[in-house]
């Protein structure tokens, strides 16, 4: 017969192993396409799976030969971070005006706004193109960034306004005794309190961008075309291709990969300091 | 600091050179070319750089994009008249397609050494419309069968030349044996108009039968479907792999080159990825015959070219020109040729490539080349025809309904639904959808 501390201990055991498995099986396929990028073609298409192989760097050696990586990678970066900060800049007035000024009609406004993101993409995709082409903007990295913006907005709006719902107002009342504008309310109270919430959602933002696909395929050709329309490239419809595809899918997801390790740290600090968290 | 004239003279001169070498750089015209990832496209690209170094005016822009996402690209900027492209990637049905829709430029005007009388009269005739054409063959494949001349000969078997569909089956039966992972069948099963539809199709028309009569009414449930349907079901489902119904081209290679399928029918491109022993673990071992017929040897094996067109509403139509002309001649053939050996040289497109030294070096050439000599787009079924195309059939609601009996046939052989069962549905599916069409038209 277990003791109650036995039994918990049991407990907090056996649910950290399910943590671990839960976490394994979501981190085996990024595990999977970074071993297949090591392997030659064969090795990649052979069955069964082979865990165990002579490694090799000649994949990588090919896109490097074949792509100028760098210059998608930098349109990933520009269009990335330029549709978070302008979506952010859209986003945080028009949930400070809903979180703080709400009025009977702002629950209604919020889910109209998440409404736009159930619409299929494909289903825009022609006027969205033709508006595109009419102001020359085809293939240019200013129009994904106009898209994702727009794309991301009602999530980006949401999880701000939900951050700005856990701070009191009194807090805001009391900066306005103290004399602080609206901008001062905003700039000096309200940000520095919620920036570990808006970090996270910066970073959601920022994922989100990094990995979309389908806008980017249909509107970019090259000047602007991101790491995404680089994987799809290595797609062949004639001649084995597996391995090569891993290798440029390792190479798409590092970057997003090592600033989510760094930024971690901080986004946790930023989370657990808040004022009234 | 002191101004000499020396010093202003130097000035002059170097902002003179940087202003001409600017004005230089401006007047290069970039021609933007939207292609597959493909071994050949793929090399192309590499020898462009000799084309640069020809027409310092021409700047070449690559634009590489996965087959499903260049066809949706290229579909949404010519219909849209986006004019992102100067050169396109198409194939056939494409190029059918859009010519008809006067989307691309007539390949009008060539120059004399271009030759136009040395490519292959039916790739030719596939890529025009009444008698214009409308894109360049850049290379061309029929149908073969692969299979392992090691395990034939163990089993004392014999490959005749021009197999028919029942000697396919009962070699297969003779060489399956799954116990050691080896196939005697490998077919392609993946569901898609480019994908199984492709085999069946080309299998159904030597069985004797046709995708529509006469007034476009389809023949799913006629005696030669059916039959076409319970051979590709039955011996696929007994001696091919498991899950064959998830197998492509790339897949079957795979299978084909690990060992593990004695016999194989599909693309002619995949001669050269068979016998390359970097690749291929069967490279010394494989052998090479027509594709299979049964009733009839008409559309019995495919017709495909892979071809660069230029769509109307390219701003450097000129430039698209010299560039596409100058990547389908005999120059480039020869290029090809010197660089990379002659079994690389695209094939299928022009007559001259087929000389001896090519047919020694690429085995598998001699069977390609009889199949798209006998390939006729426009006659492929025993039976009369409305329509154009071997494995497809040239009218644009193709696509979705070639996709769709494709789903069908997969389910077939998954054993969702009988055979018969899948066939009605395809007939019940074609009809409403050529009805809502509005065929005959």
């Amino acid at each position: 017969m277990l003791t109650l501390k036995q039994s918990r201990r049991l407990q907090s055991l056996l649910l950290g192993l399910l943590a671990w498995l839960v976490a394994l099986l979501l981190f085996f396929p990024i595990f999977w396409m970074v071993l297949t990028s090591f392997k030659t073609e064969i090795d990649a298409f052979a069955t069964p799976p082979q865990f165990f192989f002579l490694p090799t760097l000649e994949n990588y050696l090919t896109i490097q030969a074949r792509s100028d990586y760098f210059h998608f990678a930098l349109n990933s970066v520009v269009i990335s971070f330029g549709a978070t900060l302008l979506s952010l800049l859209l986003a945080l007035p028009a949930a400070y005006s809903m979180a703080f000024h709400e009025t009977r009609n702002t629950q209604r406004l919020l889910l109209w706004m998440l409404s736009t993101k159930m619409l299929p993409a494909v289903g825009v995709l022609v006027p969205i193109y033709l508006l595109a082409k009419q102001f020359e903007l085809l293939d240019s990295r200013l129009l994904l960034i106009a898209v994702y913006t727009l794309i991301n907005l009602p999530i980006v709006v949401w999880m701000v306004y939900t951050y700005f719902k856990d701070i009191p107002k009194d807090i805001l009342e009391a900066a306005r005794l103290d004399g602080a504008t609206t901008y001062q309310e905003i700039v000096r109270v309200l940000l520095p309190i919620s920036k570990g919430g808006i970090a996270s959602t910066m970073l959601l933002s920022l994922i989100l961008c990094w990995n979309e696909a389908f806008w980017s395929l249909n509107l970019t050709s090259s000047n602007a075309a991101p790491l995404t329309a680089l994987i799809a490239s290595y797609s062949s419809p004639q001649g084995l291709f597996w391995a090569k595809l891993s290798a440029v899918s390792t190479l798409a997801c590092a970057p997003i990969l090592i600033f989510g390790w760094i930024s971690q740290k901080q986004l946790v600090r930023g989370l657990s300091f808040g004022a009234v968290k | 600091m002191k101004t000499t004239p020396k010093a202003l003279l130097l000035s002059a001169v170097t902002l003179s050179a940087g202003m001409a070498f600017a004005l230089a750089v401006q007047a290069a015209e970039t021609v933007t070319i939207a292609t597959v990832n493909n071994s050949d496209m793929i090399r192309m690209q590499r020898l462009s750089k000799a084309f640069e170094d020809q027409h310092p005016d021409i700047k070449l822009n690559w634009v590489v994009l996965e087959e499903n996402v260049l066809r949706q690209r290229l579909t949404t900027d010519i219909a849209t008249q986006g004019g992102q492209f100067d050169v396109l990637t198409i194939g056939m049905y494409e190029t059918g397609l859009w010519g008809a829709q006067n989307w691309l430029e007539p390949m009008k005007d060539l120059p004399a050494n271009y030759d136009l009388e040395d490519l292959f009269p039916s790739v030719r005739e596939g890529l025009s419309v009444k008698g214009t054409l409308y894109a360049l063959p850049f290379y061309a494949e029929s149908s073969i069968t692969y299979y392992r001349k090691d395990l034939f000969q163990q089993a004392g078997l014999t490959m005749p030349a021009q197999p028919t569909w029942t000697q396919i089956a009962e070699f297969a039966g003779k060489l399956n044996q799954p116990d050691k992972d080896q196939y005697g069948l490998c077919l392609r099963g993946k569901a898609g108009w480019g994908e199984n539809m492709a085999l069946v199709t080309t299998m159904a028309n030597a069985f004797g039968a046709r995708w529509f009569d006469e007034k476009w009414q389809p023949e799913f449930t006629g005696p030669e479907w059916t039959a076409a349907a319970n051979y590709y079901v039955d011996n696929l489902k007994k001696y091919g792999p498991p899950g064959a119904s998830s197998n492509g081209f790339n897949e079957n290679l795979a299978l084909f080159n690990s060992g593990k399928c004695a016999i194989w029918v599909d693309a002619s491109v995949a001669g050269s990825f068979t016998m390359d022993k970097s690749q291929s673990k069967v490279a010394d071992s494989v052998g090479f015959a027509g594709s299979p017929h049964e009733v009839t040897d008409k559309g019995s094996s495919w017709l495909y070219a892979w071809s660069l067109g230029i769509p109307a509403t390219s701003k450097h139509k000129d430039a698209a020109k010299t560039f596409v002309t100058w990547a389908t001649s005999k120059d480039y053939a020869k290029l090809v040729a010197d660089k990379d050996g002659i079994a690389n040289v695209p094939p299928g497109t022009r007559k001259s490539t087929y000389s001896q030294a090519y047919m020694d070096a690429a085995p598998f050439a001699k069977v390609s080349l009889e199949m798209l000599q006998h390939a006729d787009p426009a006659h492929p079924s025993a039976k009369p025809v409305p329509y154009v195309g071997i494995q497809y059939v040239t009218i644009p609601e193709f696509q979705a309904i070639g996709t769709s009996v494709g789903k069908l046939f997969a389910a077939a052989l998954t054993g969702q639904m009988p055979v018969q069962q899948a066939l009605q549905a395809a007939q019940q599916s074609t009809a409403r959808e050529m009805k809502r069409a509005g065929y005959p038209k």
